[in-house]
């Protein structure tokens, strides 16, 4: 019985470890795939092996054991480096087209799609 | 008239695809922010190099006064070329130079600077690149000037002689 309370105990911890670091890491890679890395072409931080994304991988990663949220650390690099670090833009004066038009086709096309067959059909 | 609305919309979607695609050709692919100039420098703590000492920047930086930071590694090959231009830099009297040496081996540093002059009064270590995050860098080399707390010129690349004298004329 004694074992057995010591086993839990030990594999508790074990277990509360791993699953700490593994969400470190996952969202250290879901952070990193969203960074653009700005000397490389076309390439995110989270594929480049340049110094520029190693650094940042450390500092996402150091961010995240500080307790800081993805926004945060978002929030910090675009004060260094702007909008661009970013692969998805934010909503602002400058996305409202990027953002709204595909919305917008999708309600000019709904609309011609409705007055061709529906109205049509009628 | 039904007709002639597919072929005339198609025709514009064509000229607006054409006219991005066309305006895109002449753009830079070199990305820097537009309202870097005149931003407060970072916070940030740092050991000097070869010693244990550690700089908070908030106390370093004093106001009304000069500053060149300029972020050098002796592996970086332009460092070495841009080297004699901070050399000139270093008997400007009112113009106090701060090294970063960004990922960097203590004994090639050392080298470097032994072969090649130290322009440097003081020189910080950035192991790991954080310290180069914080001032926005992309690698090295890259020089900032600073007056009053703020960096009023950002070099990115290596320093030639048009960029010496913008910067001996700044700092006058």
């Amino acid at each position: 019985m004694n074992y057995t309370k010591y086993f839990i105990i030990i594999l508790f911890f074990v277990c509360n470890f791993n699953l700490s670091y593994a969400s470190v890491q996952d969202s250290k890679n879901k952070i990193t795939k969203n960074l653009r890395c700005l000397i490389c072409q076309g390439q995110s931080v989270y594929d480049s092996d340049s110094e520029f994304a190693n650094s940042l991988k450390i500092l996402v990663e150091k961010k995240l054991k500080e307790g800081k949220n993805e926004k945060e650390i978002y929030d910090f690099l675009k004060i260094r480096y702007g909008q661009w670090i970013l692969y998805e833009p934010g909503f602002h004066k400058n996305t409202y087209f990027l953002w709204l038009l595909p919305i917008l086709i999708f309600i000019i096309g709904g609309a011609i799609l409705f007055k061709l067959f529906i109205i049509k059909k009628n | 008239m039904k007709t002639k609305i597919i072929p005339i919309s198609l025709i514009i979607i064509f000229f607006i695809i054409f006219f991005i695609f066309y305006k895109s050709l002449q753009k830079s692919n070199i990305y820097m922010p537009k309202n870097y100039s005149e931003k407060n420098i970072p916070s940030f703590k740092a050991t000097i190099f070869d010693t244990d000492n550690e700089i908070n920047s908030v106390d370093f930086f004093e106001n009304e006064k000069y500053y060149l930071v300029n972020i050098w590694a002796s592996w970086c090959v332009p460092c070495r070329d841009e080297h004699s231009f901070l050399m000139g830099l270093k008997n400007q009297k009112n113009l106090n130079i701060i090294g970063l040496n960004y990922k960097d081996v203590d004994e090639n540093a050392k080298k470097f600077l032994q072969e090649l002059g130290n322009p440097y009064d003081i020189n910080l270590l950035d192991n790991n690149g954080l310290v180069a995050i914080e001032w926005g860098a992309y690698g090295v080399p890259e020089t900032f000037v600073i007056y009053d707390k703020k960096i009023i010129k950002r070099i990115i690349g290596p320093l030639n002689e048009t960029l010496s004298l913008e910067i001996k004329k700044l700092i006058r």
